[in-house]
């Protein structure tokens, strides 16, 4: 099994039990994931963007016993953007990044992201937009994010049809048109950790096509078993399931 | 054993309260819950009239009739109405089959119109389940926090309080009410975040900790996985998933036995 959506190193506000890589990894094994892709908590704050996506590397090398695969934090609002990506790539050979433009504040349909999605596209490289890190309900008045605004995503990624995009932490903030619209578009994966509703995962392939539906947890922020508990609670049947737990994400990944 | 203390109808798939009832009672099957819990209407009311409580607890009286092996009913009330409440109790919890009343947000609970229906609700050996929050952008203006929760359980310290969503800040609801041990913690409603469980139960102990979901509108995955991910010892999950509801539900259950 695949899980596509965990992160490495300390929340900002809370201790949390697996937030010890080797804690996280010994979790995921005994859920039976086979590999994990990771992002950096620490990429939520920080501008030295360069050092996280280093360290993230070297941990998932040091401590993820092979399951481990880096997802570089780019925030396109920063000085040479460009720099960190172009090193997530050449140098440490990420098969992918991941954007959070709630905590960085840029729209979907800024200059900013279009970069990132071009040159993304160029590279080959998969792109995880997260929507958000938390229910804002429980958040730090520190923070103060913004909710994102989803409706000009779909008409954003229509202009990048070598891009593939993977949506994680959406099931908030992308609803009715936004989300219709960007279920349309072949290129567009959303992951299920904040899913909710009785049976949600079976509600959301009523929505959009199982191919384009994969195993997250937000892990080690929610409780990794969450999601592996979602794919029980609705009847998809083993095909289905199998395509969801890791057969999506690896087609995904060997297309990259 | 798995007992739920906390399910609505909405979220699900059923024009009607019994197809609704049908549905969740299939996704619990799926995951091992023995028991739901179900109140309020297919359609919420922040503040409901007199006649919208009775609609609503009318639809969850239909949708108890075929599953009273399975399920639960709490009557909803409104203390901004005080003697229809209390008088909707009569009707749905002495008359009838529900063992517990909820209490949303038409009004703060610390506010003295809740007396008449708490004590009643103790007479009743009813439960009492009062949602709260804190919400990081502000509450609604009748919507209760955790420490609305305390000034009534300090008004009345031989009455047990359940208080919904841990607050849904957990960290903060979980301190607010861990010197008050009339208050119980409901872990329903809430994002699955990652240590809730095992802040719970070093602060509260695990014997004031009762399993909810949420669901329909939640998940019953992600809320079981609070405790079923938690790292916490077996003995303790067992308590919370349901040895805690059930023994909060022992004395009413035994007077609705000998009726």
């Amino acid at each position: 099994m695949i899980d596509v959506n965990v992160s490495l190193f300390r929340w900002p506000t809370r201790r949390l039990p697996d937030d010890d890589t080797k804690l996280l990894v010994r979790r995921l094994r005994a859920n039976g994931i086979t590999q994990a892709w990771a992002g950096s908590f620490e990429g939520l704050l920080h501008n030295d963007l360069t050092g996280v996506n280093d360290r993230l590397a070297a941990e998932c090398i040091e401590q993820g016993e092979e399951i481990l695969v880096p997802f570089g934090t780019i925030n396109p609002m920063l000085p040479d953007w460009e720099g960190d990506l172009l090193r997530c790539t050449d140098h440490h050979r990420m098969p992918g990044i991941r954007l959070h433009p709630d905590f960085h504040r840029y729209s979907l349909d800024s200059e900013a992201i279009q970069r990132v999605f071009a040159l993304a596209s160029e590279k080959q490289l998969i792109v995880q937009l997260a929507l958000r890190m938390e229910d804002v309900r429980t958040s730090s008045s520190v923070f103060s994010l913004a909710e994102v605004d989803t409706a000009p995503l779909a008409k954003t990624v229509e202009k990048f049809p070598q891009l593939q995009l993977v949506v994680l932490n959406w099931s908030r903030d992308l609803r009715g048109p936004a989300f219709g619209d960007l279920a349309q578009l072949k290129n567009v994966c959303f992951d299920i950790a904040t899913l909710e509703s009785a049976g949600g995962v079976g509600k959301l392939i009523q929505e959009v096509p199982y191919q384009q539906v994969l195993l997250g947890s937000h892990a080690p922020f929610f409780y990794h078993v969450a999601a592996m508990l979602k794919l029980r609670e609705s009847e998809l049947g083993e095909f289905i399931t199998t395509a969801i737990a890791g057969g999506n994400a690896a087609r995904l990944l060997a297309g990259n | 054993m798995i007992w739920d203390l906390h399910c609505h109808f909405t979220g699900l798939e059923g024009r009607t309260p019994d197809e609704r009832m049908a549905n969740l009672i299939e996704y619990a099957d799926r995951m091992g819950v023995d028991k739901v819990t179900i109140f309020m209407g297919i359609r919420h009311s922040l503040d409901p009239t007199p006649e919208v409580f009775r609609r609503e607890n009318d639809e969850v009286m239909q949708a108890l009739s075929h599953w009273h092996d399975r399920a639960f009913g709490f009557a909803y009330v409104n203390p901004n109405y005080p003697d229809e409440s209390v008088a909707e109790m009569d009707r749905m919890i002495a008359d009838g089959p529900m063992v517990g009343i909820k209490l949303w947000v038409a009004c703060r609970c610390s506010d003295p119109k809740l007396d008449a229906i708490v004590t009643h609700a103790a007479k009743l050996k009813a439960v009492i389940f009062q949602h709260t929050w804190y919400k990081t952008r502000g509450n609604l203006p009748g919507e209760s926090t955790p420490e609305d929760l305390v000034v009534l359980a300090k008004r009345f310290p031989e009455i047990t309080f359940i208080c919904g969503h841990s607050g849904g800040n957990w960290e903060l609801g979980i301190r607010a009410i861990r010197r008050h041990p009339n208050i119980m913690l409901g872990t329903g409603g809430f994002d699955p975040t990652a240590g809730m469980m095992e802040m719970a139960v070093r602060e509260l102990g695990a014997d004031r900790i009762i399993y909810g979901s949420d669901a329909g509108g939640r998940s019953f995955a992600s809320q079981l996985a609070k405790v079923q991910g938690a790292d916490i010892d077996n003995a303790a999950k067992k308590m919370i998933l349901g040895r805690n509801y059930q023994r909060l539900l022992q004395p009413i259950l035994n007077d609705k036995v000998q009726k």
